[in-house]
């Protein structure tokens, strides 16, 4: 493994795990919380919309992925704030539409891409300096606003009623969130691919809730966590010769399974 | 004598009172909940709102708090849009259905009384910390200020959702069945609490204990889709056939004093 460290592309690679970590972290928190699992998977999926269609007419996917998944973003937001109670249905048509004319547009676009698969099961192998240097600055965004913002989105995550009551901006917040969120599944993408990017958005925040007692301490247990899985998956992935991004998030799931059988364990024992 | 509250449609004069509520009209989707619904409460008045369930209670409460606006009509709270004079307002919502994982301690969910108060990406201060002292002291869950609040039982975490409201040091309270999973010894020490409060703040409490209502508040309201007023803490006849739709006989149990009228002859 530190031999690999030398290779330029393996540095690369663990700065980017461990960038994707941090912000799978902090978000991550807020997506659980807030329960916008689903809005976010919607988002990395109809992502794929966005890939097909720079692809088509030349243009950088991660700007055509950029793009749309910030357009589809806003639109499943209101669609969860207008139609509460078919918000669900919504987003997963908008997921499936994403995701269909993604496929079309590829089809249409001459000669076969195979860069393609890397944007479905991500390539953290291949993420470019260029790409390292996103990653930073949308890690400082994210950082900022979290620090910025923080007991109102503490607030607005515990008791969203409350909140407006008191006058919080809430809508402008959730916006700003799910704005956040889709850049951010953008570079998740690059990482473990967009149909991975929920298992490293929930995983991490959903072992480190049941074991800290603020939002804040949830969001760096969280990064933490993420780091270890990422960095752990990095290297089974790199020892074993198996796909990166996969590998990442099997760990993910083997702490997770790890987790609930130790509160298991834990809830047996208590009540004696 | 002057009216507390006036069904009738008077000039709006905001100032004097708390709430001015005028011709409000609500549905969701089809199904019509409020109708035109018109009052006034001065300020410095202590209301209970009764009513069947799905009477429009809770409803009538959203809408003053600006949570729902109405389809036709106006209110005026603290003479302000509801939405504008949210800051000024404190609320203790009904259900509390809130997340038992979500990760957050007494002591902070008192803090977010003060977020009226302190400016958007500030820091709480000290005497934000201060206020939601004093407010969980009173209410007794100070010393459980560290505590989860998914730990706690349903009668603890109300208490904290009212050091909450508390905590705003609000003109004007609203309180949605606050006792509804308190336990019995902490509903007569909440109501003692809201009567000393009461004398610098309006409160409008939604409550399902006649009992109650008729021992600390001053006014009486009844809403079934319609809103009945009655001054002072006496339940009319009307309001019970209203709220029940049925004959319903209200026993006294050792209540400091009689409900309903005495009847001719009794």
């Amino acid at each position: 493994m530190w031999d690999a460290l030398q290779l330029e592309f393996m540095r690369n690679a663990v700065t980017a795990g461990l960038l994707v970590s941090l912000i799978c972290g902090v978000l991550g928190t807020l997506v659980v919380v807030n329960r916008i699992v689903f809005i976010s998977g919607g988002i990395a999926h109809a992502a794929y919309g966005g890939i097909g269609v720079a692809l088509y007419f030349g243009v950088s996917p991660a700007l055509g992925a950029t793009v749309f998944s910030v357009v589809i973003s806003m639109v499943m937001g209101v669609a969860s704030i207008k139609s509460k109670e078919r918000a669900d249905t919504i987003i997963g048509v908008v997921w499936a539409l994403g995701m269909a004319l993604g496929i079309i547009f590829t089809e249409l676009t001459p000669g076969y891409n195979v860069d393609l698969m890397s944007y479905l099961f991500g390539s953290i192998l291949s993420v470019p300096g260029s790409d390292i240097w996103y990653m930073l600055s949308l890690n400082l965004v994210v950082l900022l606003f979290v620090f910025y913002f923080y007991k109102e989105l503490v607030a607005m995550s515990y008791d969203e009623e409350f909140s407006f009551v008191v006058g919080i901006p809430v809508r402008a917040l959730y916006f700003v969130l799910l704005g956040l969120i889709s850049l951010s599944v953008v570079m998740i993408i690059r990482v473990v691919g967009l149909i991975l990017v929920i298992a490293l958005l929930t995983i991490p925040p959903f072992i480190a809730e049941k074991y800290t007692g603020s939002l804040g301490k949830m969001m760096v247990l969280a990064s933490l966590l993420s780091m270890v899985f990422t960095l752990a998956g990095l290297w089974v992935s790199y020892q074993f010769n198996l796909a990166s991004g996969a590998t990442i998030i099997m760990v993910a799931g083997v702490g997770f399974f790890l987790s609930l059988a130790i509160d298991a364990v834990a809830a047996r024992r208590r009540p004696r | 004598m002057e009216q507390a509250l006036s069904q009738h449609a008077e000039p709006v004069a905001s100032g004097p009172y708390a709430i001015e509520v005028e011709r409000v009209c609500f549905s969701y989707e089809k199904t019509e909940v409020l109708k035109e619904v018109s009052f006034r409460l001065k300020q410095g008045e202590f209301l209970g709102i009764i009513g069947p369930n799905g009477g429009g209670k809770t409803t009538l409460v959203r809408l003053m708090l600006g949570l729902l606006r109405p389809d036709r009509g106006t209110i005026r709270i603290l003479g302000m849009e509801p939405n504008a004079a949210s800051r000024r307002v404190g609320y203790v919502p009904q259900s509390m259905d809130l997340s038992r994982a979500f990760p957050i301690s007494v002591m902070e969910v008192a803090l977010m009384g003060r977020l009226s108060r302190s400016g958007i990406g500030k820091r709480y201060t000290r005497e934000d910390r201060k206020k939601a002292r004093q407010a969980l002291e009173k209410v007794g869950m100070w010393e459980h200020r560290h505590k989860h609040i998914g730990k706690l039982s349903g009668g603890q975490k109300q208490r904290v959702f009212i050091a909450r409201a508390l905590a705003t040091d609000p003109e004007l309270l609203f309180l949605d069945e606050p006792t509804a999973s308190v336990d019995p010894e902490f509903q007569g020490s909440l109501y003692d609490i809201l009567e000393e409060l009461n004398k610098q703040v309006t409160i409008v409490v939604i409550t399902h204990d006649i009992g109650v209502v008729s021992s600390y508040m001053k006014s009486i309201a009844c809403v079934n889709k319609h809103f009945i007023f009655h001054e002072g803490s006496q339940i009319t006849q009307e309001m019970i056939d209203i709220a029940y739709q049925c004959p319903v006989d209200l026993i006294a149990h050792g209540l400091p004093h009689r409900v309903l009228h005495s009847h001719e002859g009794e």
